[in-house]
Parts: C-alpha cells; structure tokens; sequence
C-alpha cells in the first residue's frame, strides 16, 4: 500500500499581526486629528437646520456653547418635554444667560474677548420665541458674535 | 570586551495598548463639526437714549415676515418657493434698473477701487413666536445665499473670479460696495392676536 504522507500538518499557517499595532495607530491618529474634545453631556435633542451658505468657525477655542431643544427622554419626566436650553452641564432659564456669557468671557485672554463667539445649537423643531429670548439676553450681555450653527445641506444634483 | 545584547522587547502587546487608546479617543470626542451661519446681533439700545425711529426711506426697506404657520411674505408678496426669495432679495439689493420702488444708490468712494454707487436697502427679518426655526433658517440662508450671489456677480464682473478666490484687499472693496444688509429687528409679533 502506497503511503501517501501529507508534508504539512494542514490547518492555514497564522496571518502575521506584525503590523496590526501600525494599523490600529493610524486609525487612532485620524480619530485625534478629526474629532475634537467632548465638552459637556447633551441634555437636549439638537438635530441641527440645514442650510447651504455655511462658514466655518474660526476660533473653535473662543466659543461657547448654548443648546435649546426638548430633553432627551431621561429627563421628560422631570423638565418636561417642552424646549429647554442647556448650558454647561444642566439646564438652565433665560437669566441664566448673563452669567454664563459673563463666566465665559471671564475664561478668556483681554485680547480674545471681542472675538468671542456664541454658538448656538438649536434643535429645528424649536420655536422661535424662546430663541428670540436668548438672543435679546445675549444682545443685553453684549454677546453679540453669534453663529446658527446648522449641517450642510446635501444638494442632489440631477 | 564581551558585550551583552539587549534583549527585544516584546511588541505583541502594542495592538492592544492602541487598541485601548483608540477606543478612549472614541467615547471622548465628538465629531461635530463647527459649521453654520455667522450673525453679528445689533447692540441694545441705549436706555437714556430716546427710541427714534430711524428715518430710513420705506422704498430702502425690505420687510421680511415669517408668520406662525410659517407662511413667508417679502414686500408685500406672498414666497412660495426658495428661488422666488432669492431672487426677490438680489432685484432688492441690485436694483438694476433703478426703479422708484427699488431701494436709492448712494455714491462713495471706496479705496482702492473708485467710485460706486452703494444701495441703501436694508432688509428686515420679522418673525413670530411660534415660527419653527428651521424655517428661521432657511430664510437666513436664502439671504445670505443672495448676497453672496450679488458679491460673486460684481467680482466676476471686475476680477473675472468669484468672491472666494480674491485677494483679503479685493473681497474688503466688494464687501464695502455690497454690504451686508440683514438687520435683525427688533422681535415683534408679526400674528396679530385677536
């Protein structure tokens, strides 16, 4: 009888992972340079407008953030489900506003607070008149650099 | 002289140190990106300060209203579609054949270009309480979509190029000749209530 004997053990030899660790490094090298640090936990629903004419912002380190949107649903049962606006960490009322534009200017150089900007994320389902509030307080604090923030609007093109 | 080889290190763990360093990076960073609609509000009125009306011609204003159902009115017309606005704001702003009705130009001079006639329309953006703010937006995205229509329209006039691709000295000449025109009025129920 003829002896047929197999040169290797079968199986398929192991992939090397020699260069797992370089892959993996430069995924983590796109996720540093394209993202940008978590500053607060979202309290409020903001699905941004659409709008095509957008600018981007200058001075990412000179802005301070307002949300105004419904809370996200943890919190319905305690605020509600109506628009409410967020600054920092927990939400807040109108004459809230005054210290926190004042807090925020007070974190900036002399130089840098002129350029300060406030941006405001709000959801497009709000109603104009908590957003008018906000601006005639920021307009009293003399915030007056604003940005809509909003997405870029996807044009289909025919 | 006998030297003694320094041992290797083992790289077998650096997957899995990246691998922790990538996934902190995920969970504590946000991929928003900073993009929208830059405005600059107008200051408070000073309170000592009478509230004058100004005295701005009413050919030069271009009242826009934004009702609660969102239904949008510019002059006295009725907006249907986002084009109609577009083009309603750039006859406003240009008022290329000088009409009575169209805002007056007033001649300036401007440095490092000459002289040009400047319009004087302003166009004010009403809106009401209960105005969704998309809507909001859109309307302030198809204003700043004219401007920059008008702007692209006189670059590509005396520089052949678009507003964009001009020099920091060009697109200061355009943005004195075509400024910026979008007051953001006092709030004011634009609904009345009955």
């Amino acid at each position: 009888m003829a002896k047929f004997a197999r040169k290797d053990k079968g199986g398929t030899p192991t992939i090397s992972t020699a260069s797992l660790p370089d892959i993996v490094f430069m995924i983590l090298m796109f996720f540093m340079v394209s993202t940008s640090m978590r500053q607060t936990d979202r309290l409020v629903n903001v699905t941004l407008p659409q709008a095509s004419e957008v600018t981007k912002l200058e001075r990412k380190d000179l802005s301070s953030y307002i949300y105004i949107g419904t809370p996200t649903s943890q919190y319905q049962a305690r605020f509600g489900n109506d628009a409410r606006i967020q600054l920092n960490d927990s939400f807040k009322t109108i004459e809230d506003i005054r210290d926190f534009v004042a807090a925020e200017r007070e974190a900036l150089s002399e130089s840098d607070r002129q350029l300060m900007t406030i941006s405001l994320k709000i959801d497009e389902d709000t109603r104009m008149g908590i957003v008018t509030d906000v601006k005639q307080e920021l307009r009293r604090c003399s915030a007056l650099k604003i940005m809509y923030a909003a997405r870029k609007k996807v044009v289909t093109a025919y | 002289m006998a030297s003694k080889k320094t041992p290797e290190i083992n790289g077998g763990s650096m997957a899995d140190i990246s691998f922790l360093m990538l996934i902190f990076f995920l969970m504590v960073t946000t991929m928003d990106s900073e993009i929208g609609l830059a405005r600059r509000l107008p200051p408070m009125p000073d309170k000592n300060q009478k509230v004058e009306d100004l005295k701005v011609n009413r050919r030069n204003i271009m009242d826009l209203k934004i009702n609660s159902r969102d239904g949008v009115m510019a002059g006295n017309k009725i907006i249907t579609s986002e084009q109609q606005l577009e083009d309603l704001v750039v006859e406003f702003l240009t008022n290329p054949a000088n009409s009575e009705t169209l805002p007056s130009k007033k001649v300036e001079f401007i440095e490092g270009f000459g002289d040009y006639a400047v319009s004087e329309g302003v166009i004010s953006v009403q809106n009401d309480r209960s105005t969704t703010y998309s809507k909001y937006i859109e309307v302030q995205n198809v204003l700043v979509k004219a401007l920059n229509r008008i702007r692209d329209d006189f670059s590509r006039a005396n520089w052949g190029k678009d507003y964009i691709n001009l020099t920091e000295d060009q697109q200061s000449i355009v943005r004195k000749a075509i400024p910026n025109k979008i007051s953001e009025s006092e709030p004011k129920d634009v609904t009345k209530k009955k």
